[in-house]
């Protein structure tokens, strides 16, 4: 059943009280299952934070089916933000919105904008070449290109027309540093990238993505492909990237959300549920719902 | 074995419908499907094997066979094959009654062989003989049957010789003169003395072709191109662009380099006599088999061996000789015997040239219609008529490729580029360039769908990574894509060159010839032009020898198909080969940039 912004506009959301909200378990989800407006429950402390992304009102159908419900959210400057919720809720859907990389699938329309660092992202003047170009990329699967780290690494400068050896050299290195992998692929930065281990991939998939320091890095549970000890080594570099780059990571596991993450977003069948701090999020979330969720007791 | 019992057991416990059990295991689909794949494999090997054996073993040199019959004809000649066939009765009737009449005189020449025949229950083996001398006797080939032979011999001096003309001559060596005069008369001395001088001959006899080929053509082409340029500077003047002092000079010049290029015909032409001369100085006398004293002179003699003798090691060198004349020597004797070498090289540069077309025509159109193209109606339909296209008879495309490229592109590129030589048609006539693209348009659905695939198989992973990276569209197809699809192409191009180096009904109409005077690909002349574009050593307007239309021309078109029949398997042992040597270069291609995409170093 397609929802239009004007009858989200018309219904004003139910302006309860979060404290009251607990003890009715999965009223509120059942009520977003029928179709009703639940307005996000936003913590104050985001709005003390100096803010590189914001979301504004943002809707997304894949054709008739509407995926994404009038989305307000903030993502704070050099803080790692987590989207959490369970299967189909729409946070890559979010997530690929940043960089309209929806734009490539025919079907999707979308009705209101986002802005990075107060420049809209979806105004018809906006050259998305040159937006993505702001922006990296992980992807849950580690995708590199059939070519040798070193040109995997570079790649978003090589389509810039960058050739100078020295500036290449020193991004791949500190690109590669930056993701952690430079010891184990300096010696072969030549040979095939499609030739190191499921780890590895997804950490050369990092350095490309950091290699033109872009404002904001995008992270599709990069992690999700991946055993425990490879999950580790990325979790450590999130960790010394913060503060560095703004992340924006999906994720299915809490553990991860909980140690990685500044910021936390709970998201639910299209809607923004709620949004705070990391550990309020986990302890002491205002709804019963997230911390149904958090703890495991459903999705 | 196991399996077996507890499937009785699980069948019987279905009770009546134990005799589907067999079906519902599948096992004689399995024996079916298995079944056709084994009888096509058989097929197949079955025709391979009997080209490359009857190919291969055509050039082995066989012993020199001497039959006398029982009615006293004497034949000789090579073994050519041998076959059973039942005796009619008519033949054995006019035997038995010429017998009878025989009775009388007290001969029994008749008797023997119906005696013969009713041993063996009407049942003979015939052979046929090349007994070559088409000179003398008028024909290449003799059947005998075993009932009429009354001896088989082979005679030591038996001389099997391949001469340019008429085909081998079979005779006894006699005698060798040298100017007319007999030096010798013993066989062994003769030889001695025909394999002294034989390579020399040999040696002024490939002078004489290059210089008929490559200098006379050299001679003629300045002697053509001086003739233009005056003809040129005419028209000029007629059109007022050019001065009367300026046409004299051209007039004056270009008579000059006429005289010049007149000098060195007669020069190349006295040459030429010169070796004539000495080639036909010496020459062996044979006797023939029917008795008649017949002198060869060596200019015309190519190879001479007594079969007879010969050891093991000298059939090798024969063997290897007879191959190596094959692949690099040109054909002689309306293509029957002699190489192929041009047809060779006018296979291949079509191919070549053909894939330089095809390919990025293909993979262009393919990417068009993969990644830019919006799915929907039209693009089907697109599809659909590119693998229609796929299946039009090829005589089609050779229809529309001399009707479209030759007389109406070739006819303007003449007009434009190569008036100054009208009315002699330069491209409006069949040449590897209208082949090349008749069969580029033949090819093309092979292309574009082998690359279409390839595309699709990119993972859209890695496209959406790249667009990530801040890629353009081309970007992306150009740096992850197109890489990516590469073995793909290249298996679309390997498909495409195995069938246009195959095909030879439309090259029929576009530009295979039975006879090209030169080859189209020349490294003596470096004269090659498309319009203004040199080419350099490829002639595109040239029309060409190709091997598939050989085979064609050999087998149906020569004036003696019996002659030619050993050619048409050794040439199609060679088109096979070329086709698979294509096929096996690309897969390795496409394994190494396979493995360049998966671990190699780049």
């Amino acid at each position: 059943m397609p929802m239009t912004t004007e009858t989200i506009e018309q219904e004003a959301p139910p302006n309860a009280p979060p404290s009251t909200q607990r003890g009715s378990s999965g009223s509120r989800l059942e009520a977003i299952a029928g179709g009703e407006i639940v307005r996000s429950e936003i913590h104050p402390e985001l709005a003390k934070e100096d803010n590189i992304l914001a979301i504004e009102n943002f809707n997304l159908w894949y054709a008739q089916s509407q995926a994404l419900y009038d989305i307000s959210m903030t993502v704070p400057k050099g803080k790692v933000t987590a989207l959490v919720g369970p299967s189909g809720c729409g946070k890559s859907t979010l997530l690929r919105s940043v960089n309209r990389l929806n734009d490539l699938i025919d079907i999707v329309r979308i009705e209101g904008d986002m802005k990075i660092n107060s420049e809209s992202i979806y105004d018809k003047k906006v050259d998305v070449i040159e937006l993505r170009k702001r922006m990296g990329m992980v992807f849950q699967k580690s995708n590199p290109f059939p070519m040798s780290i070193y040109e995997n690494v570079v790649y978003s400068l090589r389509i810039d027309g960058e050739r100078n050896k020295g500036v290449l050299d020193e991004v791949c290195e500190r690109s590669l540093r930056g993701a952690a992998i430079w010891d184990e692929v300096k010696d072969r930065l030549h040979s095939s990238a499609l030739g190191l281990s499921g780890g590895q991939q997804q950490r050369i998939c990092i350095a490309r993505a950091i290699a033109a320091e872009p404002e904001v890095l995008l992270m599709d549970e990069p992690c999700s492909a991946l055993d425990p000890i490879a999950t580790n080594k990325i979790e450590d570099m999130i960790d010394t990237l913060k503060g560095e780059y703004t992340i924006l990571i999906v994720t299915h596991n809490m553990q991860q959300a909980a140690r990685s993450s500044d910021y936390t977003a709970f998201m639910y069948l299209g809607r923004l549920i709620e949004y705070g701090p990391t550990d309020t999020i986990f302890q002491k979330p205002r709804l019963i719902e997230t911390q149904d969720y958090v703890t495991g007791r459903f999705g | 074995m196991k399996k077996k019992q507890s499937h009785h057991t699980s069948s019987r416990s279905r009770g009546g419908r134990r005799s589907m059990s067999l079906y519902a295991e599948g096992e004689p689909m399995v024996w079916l499907t298995g079944g056709a794949l084994g009888f096509s494999l058989l097929m197949i090997m079955i025709m391979l094997l009997y080209v490359f054996w009857m190919g291969f073993s055509n050039f082995w040199p066989q012993s020199v066979m001497k039959v006398t019959t029982h009615e006293g004809a004497v034949h000789m000649g090579t073994v050519n094959r041998v076959q059973n066939f039942q005796v009619s009765a008519a033949i054995l009737g006019a035997l038995e009654e010429q017998a009878e009449e025989e009775k009388a005189q007290g001969i029994q020449v008749a008797r023997v062989q119906a005696d013969h025949i009713l041993e063996n229950e009407s049942m003979s083996t015939r052979m046929l003989l090349y007994t070559g001398n088409y000179d003398i006797t008028g024909t290449r080939f003799q059947w005998v049957s075993d009932y009429q032979i009354s001896t088989e011999t082979e005679p030591e001096w038996a001389i099997l010789v391949e001469r340019l003309m008429d085909g081998n001559f079979y005779g006894n060596l006699v005698a060798f003169t040298e100017d007319g005069e007999v030096v010798t008369e013993d066989p062994a001395e003769a030889w001695r003395r025909f394999q002294s001088v034989h390579p020399d001959v040999r040696r002024r006899f490939r002078e004489r072709e290059r210089i008929r080929t490559i200098d006379m053509g050299r001679v003629n082409r300045n002697e053509e191109s001086a003739r233009l340029r005056l003809i040129t500077e005419t028209r000029r003047f007629e059109n007022d662009q050019t001065t009367a002092e300026q046409l004299e000079k051209v007039r004056l010049e270009t008579e000059e380099a006429i005289a010049v290029t007149r000098r060195e015909h007669a020069e190349l032409s006295a040459r030429v006599d010169e070796i004539n001369v000495a080639n036909r100085k010496y020459g062996l006398v044979f006797e023939t088999a029917q008795g008649v004293r017949h002198t060869l002179l060596l200019d015309s003699v190519v190879r001479a061996f007594p079969a007879n003798q010969i050891s093991t090691g000298q059939k090798i060198r024969i063997f290897a000789g007879r191959w190596r004349e094959f692949l690099l020597d040109n054909p002689r004797e309306a293509n029957m015997e002699g190489g192929v070498y041009p047809a060779i090289v006018g296979t291949v540069t079509m191919t070549l040239v053909m894939s330089i077309f095809v390919v990025p025509f293909g993979v262009l159109a393919a990417l068009y219609l993969r990644e830019y193209a919006k799915p929907g109606p039209i693009v089907s339909a697109v599809r659909i008529a590119i693998n229609n296209l796929a299946g039009v008879p090829s005589i089609v495309f050779g229809v529309f490729g001399l009707g479209f490229f030759c007389y109406i592109m070739g006819g303007h590129m003449d007009e434009l580029f190569y008036a100054v030589r009208l009315p002699t048609p330069t491209f409006r006539k069949g040449g590897v360039l209208w082949a090349s693209l008749t069969l580029a348009l033949l090819t093309l659905p092979v292309v574009i769908v082998a690359t279409e695939e390839a595309l699709s198989a990119v993972p859209s992973s890695m496209r959406e990574g790249s667009y990530a990276c801040g890629a353009s569209k081309w970007q992306t197809i150009k740096r992850i894509v197109l890489p990516r699809s590469m073995p793909g192409i290249m298996t679309g191009m390997i498909l495409a060159m195995a069938r246009g180096a195959g095909e030879v009904a439309p090259l029929m109409l576009v530009g295979a010839v039975k006879l090209a005077p030169s080859l189209p690909l020349d490294i003596h002349d470096w004269s090659g032009t498309l319009g203004f574009i040199p080419t350099g050593p490829i002639h595109l307007e040239r029309s060409f020898l190709h091997l598939g239309f050989h085979i064609y021309d050999l087998g149906f078109q020569s004036s003696d198909s019996e002659a030619a029949r050993p050619m048409v398997y050794t040439t199609t042992l060679l088109l096979i080969t070329i086709i698979v040597v294509l096929n096996l270069s690309a897969i390795m291609i496409r394994t190494r940039l396979r493995k360049k995409f998966e671990t190699g170093n780049f």
